[in-house]
C-alpha cells in the first residue's frame, strides 16, 4: 500500500455517521474514497456546497457544480448550496464536525503551517485558517518527511495557519495526538516500529507503553 | 434598474477603478464583462476578488492583459501570471484568509464598519491590525471592504432586476451585490418577472443597477 492510501485510509476512520466534514485538497481529497458506504457522512466544498459526489461521468459536468479547486463534482441527493459568507460561518461558527488538511510542518505543541514559504511559495491562505480555527476537529493529513526532512518539528519555522493546535496528525508511519498539549505516539503504521517513527522525527514524541499498530 | 449592452456598461468603468468580481476559480464570473473590460483596456484596476482563477479564465484575463494595479484575494497559486506579476512588485496583492475577505465584503454591503475575527490571530495576518478581547477571547479588528463596482453573475434575471444563482456557482456574487457603489449584472437567463418566486430571489431587484441585455 503506497504512503497516500494508508493516511487516506486511517483518515477515514476518524468520521462519524451525520459528521459535516470539510477536506483540502491533495491527500486530504482521497479519504472520501475509504469511508463505508453505510457511514452517513456529509462533505462540505467551501465554495458552497454542503453533500459533495463523486466526479461524474464523462460528458456529465456541470460548469456551475465544481469542487473548491474549480474541477467539476457531483452532489448526492440531499445536497444543498449556499453563498460564500454561509460556507465561512459554517467553518468559522463551529458547525464542521471535522476538516482534513495537507500540511508542511506540525510542531510539538500541535501548531500547523501549511500556507506559505517565505520567497518561494506564496499561493495565498485561501480557507485554511478559517478552517483550522474554526472546525471542532483537525486532522493533518500529511507524509511524514519530506525529502528526507522531518515534517513534525520541534517548532514551525514556516508561518502558523492558526494559533489553535491540531487534535491529531495521520502520517504514512504514525498517528500522533496531543493530549496535554504534546506530541504523544498513538499508533505506527503496518511494518513501522517505533524507533523508526522516533529516527525520523525532528520533535520530541511522548511513546505510552502500548502504541499499537495503525488498523486500516 | 436599467438594461444596457455590455460595451455602454464597461465604458461607465475608469480606468484605475476599483472593481469586485464574484465567482470561484472562475465559477459564476461575469465573462462578457471581464471580455469587454480586457477589449476596452481599462488598465490600473484595483481588483477584489476570491482568487485569480486561471490564465485565459475568468479573472485569469484581465491578469492575461496586464490590467491590475493592485488584487485583494485569498489565493493566487492556480494562476502563474498573476504570481509572476506578484513576485515582479508589477500588482500589490493584499492576502486574506476566505472567511475574513467574504465577511469584510458582507460588512461593507450592510453598514458595518467591520467585523471581529478569531481567524488570523497570532499568524501573519494580524500585523498591524487591532486585537480586541470579547469575553476573554482575541478575535482581530477586520475592517469593511467596498469598491466603485461590482461585477455580478446570476444564473436568472428577471426583467426588473431579481437575481438567484446555481450551485457553486452562487458564491461571493450576492455578497458583493450589496458591497458597491454601482452594480453590474450578467444572467445565463433573462427571464420575465414572476419566474423567479419571491422565496427564491437572492439578490432583490433594488440592489441592481446595470443588466447585460442579451446578444
Amino acid at each position: 500500500m503506497d504512503a497516500q492510501t494508508i493516511i487516506a485510509r486511517r483518515v477515514a476512520k476518524e468520521l462519524r455517521s451525520g459528521d459535516l466534514v470539510n477536506l483540502g485538497i491533495g491527500i486530504p481529497t482521497l479519504v472520501a474514497n475509504y469511508v463505508p458506504a453505510d457511514l452517513k457522512v456529509f462533505f462540505q466544498s467551501e465554495n458552497g456546497l454542503i453533500g459533495t459526489g463523486p466526479i461524474p461521468e464523462q460528458g456529465m459536468a456541470h460548469p456551475t457544480l465544481t469542487d473548491a479547486g474549480g474541477r467539476p463534482i457531483s452532489a448526492l441527493p440531499g445536497a444543498s448550496t449556499f453563498d460564500s459568507a454561509m460556507s465561512f460561518g459554517l467553518i468559522r461558527g463551529g458547525h464542521v464536525d471535522v476538516t482534513v488538511l495537507g500540511g508542511l510542518q506540525v510542531d510539538a505543541e500541535g501548531h500547523l503551517a501549511n500556507w506559505m514559504i517565505p520567497g518561494k511559495m506564496v499561493p495565498g491562505m485561501g480557507g485554511a485558517m478559517d478552517l483550522v480555527t474554526g472546525a471542532k476537529r483537525v486532522i493533518v493529513a500529511m507524509q511524514h518527511a519530506a525529502k528526507g526532512k522531518s515534517k513534525i518539528v520541534p517548532r514551525c519555522s514556516l508561518p502558523l495557519t492558526s494559533v489553535r493546535p491540531v487534535n491529531l496528525v495521520v502520517t504514512d508511519m504514525a498517528v500522533i495526538g496531543f493530549p496535554d498539549g504534546r506530541a504523544t505516539l498513538l499508533e505506527t503504521a503496518p511494518g513501522i516500529g517505533i524507533g523508526e517513527v522516533m529516527a525520523v522525527t525532528e520533535a520530541e514524541l511522548v511513546v505510552p507503553d502500548n502504541v499499537p499498530e495503525m488498523r486500516i | 434598474m436599467k438594461a444596457v449592452s455590455v460595451e455602454e456598461a464597461v465604458a461607465m468603468i475608469p480606468a484605475g477603478a476599483s472593481v469586485m468580481v464574484g465567482g470561484f476559480m472562475g465559477v459564476g464570473t461575469p465573462e462578457r464583462l471581464l471580455d469587454e473590460v480586457t477589449r476596452q483596456r481599462k488598465s490600473g484596476l484595483s481588483l477584489i476578488c476570491n482568487d485569480a482563477a486561471t490564465p485565459g479564465k475568468g479573472v485569469g484575463k484581465l491578469f492575461d492583459a496586464a490590467l491590475v494595479a493592485r488584487l485583494t484575494a485569498t489565493h493566487i497559486g492556480l494562476n502563474p501570471k498573476a504570481q509572476q506579476q506578484m513576485l515582479a512588485n508589477q500588482i500589490d496583492v493584499d492576502l486574506v484568509p476566505q472567511g475574513t475577505f467574504v465577511e469584510r465584503i458582507r460588512a461593507g454591503g450592510c453598514g458595518l464598519g467591520g467585523v471581529l475575527t478569531p481567524t488570523g490571530v497570532g499568524t501573519l495576518v494580524a500585523e498591524g491590525k487591532r486585537q480586541i478581547e470579547v469575553d476573554g477571547r482575541p478575535f482581530l479588528l477586520e475592517t469593511a471592504l467596498r469598491a466603485q463596482f461590482a461585477l455580478v453573475h446570476a444564473f436568472l434575471a428577471d426583467y426588473l432586476g431579481n437575481l438567484s444563482y446555481a450551485l457553486t456557482s452562487r458564491n461571493f456574487n450576492p455578497i458583493m451585490a450589496m458591497a458597491a457603489d454601482t452594480v453590474i449584472v450578467t444572467a445565463e437567463h433573462i427571464v420575465p418577472v414572476g419566474v423567479i418566486a419571491p422565496d427564491h430571489v437572492v439578490t432583490p431587484a433594488p440592489l441592481v443597477d446595470y443588466l447585460i441585455t442579451n446578444g
